[in-house]
């Protein structure tokens, strides 16, 4: 564990309603902004993510919370027109700095996306595709031993340990998620973003991954996107949320969906739009 | 249309009125355009059946050759007199007149200079060849007798095959009435007939059209192709895979990208000049070498394999380069690991197309020489040497009747080469499919 790190100062100018800083955070993003060639598509965002902690942000479609979270791991980097401003600290270092390596960055901080997106290979060959292409095992019996306990903590291991050699296509969306989910804490991150994870599951499915990504607190700090405001209730401890690029309000989950502070807040979780 | 349809209906009844009003033209239109599809596939079928049926009615026969069965006597005193083998003198020793004395024997009522030469020609002039081989591999044999086959002649052999008339008056056909008697005499001896052309696919290019072979074209196609794609293959797949997953896009990236299509329309005899003036002035190759065939081919299909495998690196989904990416992987292993593997079967098809095209190139090659007439099989890359599609245009050129059927065989030599190359491109890619 890192040594406790005070969040950064806050501009003055920040009009985000809410505790934005929590103490030692794992990130700490100040004056975040991103353009999409003439689009300003984050506005001024402060935020930080706590250890052991599940933030999740909600908002309309289109207010950029997709976008935020891409910037986490650099991921807006694939995109052309995507220039992004601003600091975001992981652990005090600023993952824009020359020093930091953006593969080493992904590394640390893996991602779960939308559409489960398993590699067309093995089930076996997508969990320890990381691990290998990172060097994290000695040889064979670690690597299996890795894939073993990956998928174990993806709740996975049961339902694939007699084909671990069948495509990982083959399983069905929910399984194929977890696989994802496996995959990415094979390479032992520590922090985990997933956009909209659940949104072309069923509903049992979704409690699976609800479940989860309550077991993975405990070990990782996981940021969700997501559209559905009763599993930002279920799996989160801190809500963020979103409007038209602009970070409204953020605070305790149970504080959002209770009380909001901000008009818009209240407006879009009970239901007047979005 | 009438005032009463131009109202827009107003109940269901009504709707459903327009609707039916409507249907019958609507299958009508239907069923025209299948009529039109199912005539532009029976036009297209036939002609591709009428192009095979004309070039392999003609070319078979190509496969068969008349060999003439002769006795012969390797008679020391005429291939060496002075008795010492020496391997240079059996190399240049009078053959000729083995072949004409085994004849001779055969016929010995033929007397008179015109009408021995008229028996002499029933044997091609390449007969003595075979037998300089055999001699000269074994020196033994001299003093000896052998009875072995050597060709015909080509016009005996246009006779065996019908296409010399028998009731064609004789000063119209090519072989005397006492030639064609003694043709009847061999055949029904069982010492001429059609056997299949072993020289057709071991020879080289020749005057005489029964010695003339497809060999030399085959091998030197085949070591324009492979020079092609070992040079082709590598470089466009590299060209795409940097311009599709590394390149900014910018001004610059467009530009190439215009011109890279433009190159694909640009008429291949101007590469052929290119390829002339950069290849052969300037760097000094050597003409007709299937090395700067090769070179010159080689840029001829890569805008075709850029282009194909710029479309097959597209067809991945994004989301496959996210997860490589999202766990750590660089650009590098991103695309060597994942993304070029799903492409593979689209650069495959592009590659495929690309090598058949340069297969059936023949006006570039024209330009740098490869079209002279060699006889020799080449045996390396900077050997002269010609291709298929050249040796196909050369003969069709050439008044013989036997090369009419040798043109025709060496096309069907040419599509066979082009049908192993589809079978491989088929193979490959379902080797590479992967199932989503």
């Amino acid at each position: 564990m890192p040594e406790n790190r005070p969040s950064p100062p806050i501009a003055g100018s920040s009009r985000t309603i809410g505790s934005v800083t929590t103490d030692n955070p794992v990130f700490a993003c100040r004056d975040v902004n991103v353009h999409y060639g003439d689009k300003h598509a984050i506005k001024h965002v402060d935020i930080d993510v706590g250890r052991s902690e599940v933030l999740a942000m909600i908002g309309p479609s289109g207010c950029g919370k997709s976008t935020f979270l891409r910037c986490l791991n650099r991921m807006n980097d694939t995109i052309e027109s995507a220039r992004v401003t601003g600091s975001i600290m992981l652990d005090g270092q600023d993952i824009h700095d020359r020093k930091q390596d953006v593969v080493q960055l992904r590394a640390r901080v893996g991602m779960v996306f939308q559409k489960p997106n398993p590699f067309p290979k093995s089930i076996y060959e997508n969990v320890a595709y990381g691990p290998r292409i990172h060097g994290l095992a000695a040889d064979r019996g670690e690597l299996d031993e890795i894939v073993n306990t990956s998928l174990r903590r993806a709740g996975l291991w049961e339902e694939v340990k007699d084909r671990l050699n069948h495509p990982g296509t083959s399983l069905s969306g929910g399984q194929q998620q977890r696989l994802c989910i496996a995959r990415t804490i094979a390479v032992n991150p520590d922090v985990i973003l997933m956009d909209e994870p659940c949104s072309a599951l069923d509903p049992i499915a979704t409690a699976r991954i609800e479940d989860l990504i309550d077991e993975l607190r405990e070990s990782y700090a996981i940021c969700i996107v997501t559209h559905s405001m009763q599993q930002a209730a279920r799996v989160s401890q801190r809500t963020a949320y979103f409007h038209l690029g602009d970070l409204i309000e953020v605070g305790e989950t149970k504080k959002i969906f209770t009380n909001p502070q901000a008009k818009l807040t209240e407006d879009y979780i009970t239901g007047r739009f979005g | 249309m009438n005032s009463t349809s131009s109202r827009r209906p107003q109940t269901a009844a009504e709707t459903q009125d327009r609707v039916r009003a409507g249907l019958a033209r609507r299958y009508r239109a239907e069923r025209r355009f299948r009529a039109y599809g199912i005539a532009a596939i029976t036009f297209g079928v036939a002609f591709v059946i009428f192009l095979f049926g004309t070039v392999f009615s003609q070319g078979v026969s190509a496969l068969r050759q008349a060999y003439l069965q002769i006795d012969v006597f390797y008679d020391p005193e005429i291939i060496d007199p002075a008795g010492n083998r020496d391997p240079d003198d059996l190399m240049v020793a009078d053959y000729q007149s083995l072949v004409r004395a085994s004849l001779r024997e055969r016929f010995p009522t033929v007397e008179g200079r015109p009408a021995l030469r008229e028996l002499y020609s029933i044997a091609s002039s390449a007969a003595s060849v075979g037998l300089q081989r055999r001699v000269t591999a074994d020196p033994d044999l001299i003093g000896q007798r052998e009875r072995l086959w050597v060709l015909a002649d080509d016009t005996v052999d246009m006779f065996l095959k019908g296409k010399v008339s028998r009731s064609a008056p004789e000063e119209e056909r090519r072989l005397s009435d006492a030639q064609i008697g003694q043709i009847d005499v061999l055949e029904s001896q069982k010492a001429l007939k059609l056997r299949f052309n072993t020289a057709f696919f071991s020879n080289g290019d020749s005057r005489d059209p029964e010695q003339a072979g497809v060999r030399g074209a085959v091998v030197g196609s085949f070591l324009t192709l492979l020079i092609t794609l070992l040079l082709s293959f590598p470089i466009g797949v590299g060209a795409a895979v940097y311009l599709e997953e590394f390149a900014p896009r910018n001004r610059m990236t467009d530009l190439i990208e215009v011109n890279i299509n433009n190159l694909a329309a640009v008429p291949s005899i101007v590469f052929g000049l290119l390829g002339l003036a950069m290849f052969i002035s300037f760097f000094g190759l050597p003409r007709s070498a299937p090395l700067v065939g090769g070179l010159v081919l080689t840029l001829i299909t890569l805008p075709t394999i850029i282009i194909a495998s710029r479309a097959a690196l597209k067809a991945v989904p994004p989301s496959i380069r996210e997860a490589a990416l999202g766990i750590g992987a660089s650009r590098w292993q991103t695309v060597v690991h994942h993304v070029l593997p799903l492409a593979m079967p689209g650069v495959l098809t592009g590659a495929i197309i690309g090598m058949a095209r340069a297969l059936g190139e023949s006006a570039p090659l024209l330009m740098i020489g490869m079209v002279a007439f060699i006889v020799e099989v080449p045996t390396g890359v900077l050997d002269p040497s010609t291709v298929l599609p050249v040796q196909v245009f050369l003969w069709s050129d050439l008044p013989e009747r036997g090369f009419v059927e040798r043109t025709s065989g060496a096309i069907i030599v040419l599509l066979l080469f082009l049908i192993v190359m589809n079978a491989a491109a088929v193979v490959l890619r379902s080797k590479f499919e992967k199932r989503w």
